[in-house]
């Protein structure tokens, strides 16, 4: 498992939009993964407060996402977003680093569904819930 | 009777009121969006550049960039038809708002996002509607595109909360 943990991590650290907001996957399970992602002040959305743009954030939980369906035991080949709702419960507190969660709970032959959580450090009182729908390439070959 | 202002002074007054409430928010400049304006209507631009790469082997663009983009254009779009109106009515002291005195911003409730295509290694476009613009919740709709507008990648709707009314030098 650690050597799938090893690999994951590396491939989320090539793709370029995750590296530059210094993304980091610290667990990937069968059907889940969290990333990690630390406060920075280019990030920020309200000067005025320091709270992380809502932006940043939707990109944390599409890559914490994707990742959930690419570790389904079903083996995509690869994934896309479909749709995405993000229901933002609260600020992110400022200085804090967002941990997001993922979890691909149900797959089709072609389509994944996930439901991820944001949290701070606060990790009772999410800032963020979303559920999304994801394309699923299966790997070619004889029908299972 | 009262003649009507040079038109170039109306243009510096908008301009400059739309780049402090833009150059206020430090992750538009590190996504390095800009906002191209005619009247009151806005196209968010993104150039590219390769750090908004999601998927380095097809190329695409990362789905959080796209999201992030769409949000972008949404809340700058719904700001600034309130600050427009402020403008326009006289409600809101252009200086202050030169010096960066901008009113609080609206806060997503929730955002939802329709990838309809991959986004391509390329600039692109977004323009916000808002559909609804209430004094507590508003509902504003976003579509991107890139080479083609008739051929959008993604389309969001975004509700949000409204700053509290802090007209009239309120806190």
């Amino acid at each position: 498992m650690t050597d799938i943990l090893t690999i994951a991590r590396q491939f989320i650290q090539a793709l370029p939009f995750s590296r530059a907001l210094a993304m980091e996957l610290t667990e990937l399970g069968a059907g889940s993964a969290t990333i990690t992602m630390p406060w920075d002040a280019r990030l920020v959305g309200d000067p005025a407060t320091g709270v992380l743009h809502g932006g940043a954030i939707s990109a944390l939980m599409d890559t914490a996402s994707g990742a959930s369906v690419m570790s389904h035991p079903a083996a995509p080949t690869s994934t896309a977003t479909l749709d995405l709702r993000i229901d933002y419960m609260r600020p992110a507190t400022p200085g804090q680093s967002i941990t997001a969660r993922a979890e691909c709970h149900h797959v089709t032959r072609s389509v994944a569904f996930v439901r991820v959580t944001a949290c701070d450090e606060d990790t009772a009182r999410p800032v963020a819930m979303g559920t999304g729908a994801f394309t699923l390439e299966r790997p070619k070959g004889p029908a299972a | 009777m009262k003649r009507p202002e040079p038109v170039q002074v109306i243009k510096s007054r908008r301009d400059t009121a739309l780049a402090a409430l833009v150059g206020a928010v430090p992750y538009i400049e590190f996504l390095g969006i800009r906002f191209d304006r005619r009247g009151d209507e806005l196209t968010a631009w993104l150039p590219y550049s390769e750090m908004l790469i999601g998927n380095p082997s097809l190329p695409a663009l990362h789905g959080g960039v796209t999201a992030s983009f769409l949000e972008v254009t949404a809340l700058i779009g719904l700001a600034w038809s309130c600050l427009w109106d402020d403008l326009e009515a006289g409600r809101i002291d252009p200086a202050r708002v030169a010096a960066g005195q901008l009113p609080p911003l609206p806060k997503t409730i929730d955002f939802t996002v329709d990838y309809l295509r991959a986004g391509l290694p390329r600039d692109c476009y977004a323009r916000a509607t808002v559909n609804r613009s209430g004094r507590r919740f508003a509902s504003v709709q976003v579509e991107a595109w890139q080479d083609n507008h008739a051929r959008p990648f993604a389309l969001g709707s975004v509700h949000c909360l409204m700053p509290e009314d802090t007209q009239d030098g309120g806190a």
